[in-house]
């Protein structure tokens, strides 16, 4: 085995093979003891330094990456949360306000239609009264006339008893009596 | 043509850094490997961006971030996420290395068990002694199992003490083991084709679809064990943390 490796890697191998002091004969090579103190050594630098950068660089990189994005995440929430309770705050305001108008409206209605009614009533009330005015007036004409129609009845019928006793008897007759006598006639 | 399943964990030293002792310290392939694995995910991590609306690349950054964090918050609850880094980096470098080392002619860092023992003790220590920091002698009531009868108590103790103590030891070779065996078996599926058809020429290349289908169907299956493999390493961490940081229970 020892050959083989001689012969395929030259130079190297065979500076291996110095290097373990000639007990290279087909020995396998996890448990060459000779290789030990370079592959700790090695071990032991490259680890540490393996250790630090990734305590001092890495992970505090990533780390604060991953961290950033969480808060990032968090804060945007936050902000959509804020913005969507002021959006419902703006929505109920706005009912409340349309509410409030409505009812407002409904006050208002209520207080023209009461208005127009009252102004209806009393302008028929006004025309009713003007109207009994003239009623009464008129009945108090027609009431008038009719005295005075009476009246003139009176007389006429008083002149027309007179002439037809007249007529009749020959005698003009006595003014009073014959006016008592319509009057008892017109009464009867 | 000769297939050797193993030639693909040998340690070539690439430049060699210094001594100690006797021991020649050298940068080798799997060194470079380490390297490019911290060098993904250190490009992954941050050469990602940090958009509000991540495009791909970030999101695999982020879903690695949210994964872990959510493993150690199931597992060792708010307190572990104190060890969030070292479970990061864990989970990470193994799982990068391992998907790396699937690539053809790469080398897999975790597939040699002085790697994944390196890992597992530090995991090992590392609750030991945040345990003990943390608890003071509290910490050893996780020896001590509620509702036990006394007199089997010994022995219940003797077993949950071994258990603690052999803890790093199945920790590393659970990775250590599946990688090896995984890369091993892909192999010699896959040479298993070439060596037909270099033997047998266009019947070996035609009886070589049997093998091709088979190492394409474990090439599947080894991805999904690169990935469960660190998560097993991952939620095993915190399995373990969590007993430091609630001995209690």
């Amino acid at each position: 085995m020892a050959e083989s490796h001689g012969g395929a890697k030259g130079p190297a191998a065979g500076a291996h093979t110095e290097a373990d002091g000639g007990h290279h004969s087909g020995g396998f090579p996890p448990f060459e003891s000779s290789t030990y103190a370079s592959q700790l050594v090695s071990l032991a630098i490259f680890f540490v330094l393996l250790y630090v950068i990734v305590s001092k660089l890495a992970l505090p990189k990533v780390g604060g990456a991953i961290e950033a994005r969480q808060n990032k995440i968090e804060g945007d929430l936050t902000e959509a949360q804020r913005l969507k309770d002021q959006s419902e705050a703006a929505l109920k305001a706005y009912e409340s306000e349309l509410a409030s108008a409505r009812s407002r409206a409904q006050a208002i209605g209520n207080e023209s239609r009461d208005k127009a009614n009252a102004q209806a009533d009393a302008e028929r009330k006004a025309l009713e009264e003007q109207l009994a005015a003239k009623l009464a007036e008129a009945e108090k004409t027609i009431a008038s006339t009719r005295t005075t129609a009476m009246s003139n009845v009176r007389g006429i019928a008083a002149d027309a008893a007179g002439q037809i006793v007249q007529q009749l008897t020959g005698i003009i007759p006595d003014a009073t009596s014959v006016n008592a006598a319509v009057d008892a006639s017109l009464k009867g | 043509m000769k297939i050797d399943p193993i030639h693909q964990f040998n340690i070539e030293p690439l430049f060699t850094l210094g001594h100690i002792g006797n021991h020649t310290i050298a940068f080798t392939n799997s060194s470079l490997y380490m390297l490019v694995a911290v060098a993904i995910i250190s490009l992954l991590m941050l050469a990602s961006g940090s958009q509000l609306v991540p495009g791909r690349l970030q999101s695999v950054a982020e879903i690695s971030y949210e994964f872990v964090a959510s493993t150690i918050r199931s597992t060792a609850g708010a307190e572990g996420m104190k060890f969030f880094p070292l479970i990061f980096s864990l989970f990470m470098f193994i799982c990068v290395s391992n998907l790396v080392g699937i690539i053809p002619y790469t080398f897999t860092v975790s597939s040699h068990l002085i790697v994944t023992a390196g890992l597992a003790l530090l995991v090992f220590f590392t609750v030991l002694i945040y345990g003990i920091a943390k608890n003071g002698l509290k910490f050893f009531k996780i020896f001590v199992p509620h509702g036990v009868p006394g007199y089997v108590l010994p022995l219940v103790m003797f077993i949950e003490v071994l258990s603690f103590f052999l803890r790093p030891v199945s920790h590393s070779i659970r990775l250590f083991a599946n990688m090896l065996a995984g890369h091993i078996a892909l192999k010699v599926f896959a040479g298993f084709v070439a060596m037909l058809g270099f033997s047998l020429g266009a019947i070996g290349w035609v009886g070589g679809v049997l093998p091709l289908a088979l190492t394409i169907a474990l090439y599947a299956l080894e991805i999904l064990v690169a990935f469960l493999q660190a998560y097993v390493f991952a939620i095993l961490t915190c399995i373990y943390l969590n007993d430091a940081i609630h001995p209690g229970h």
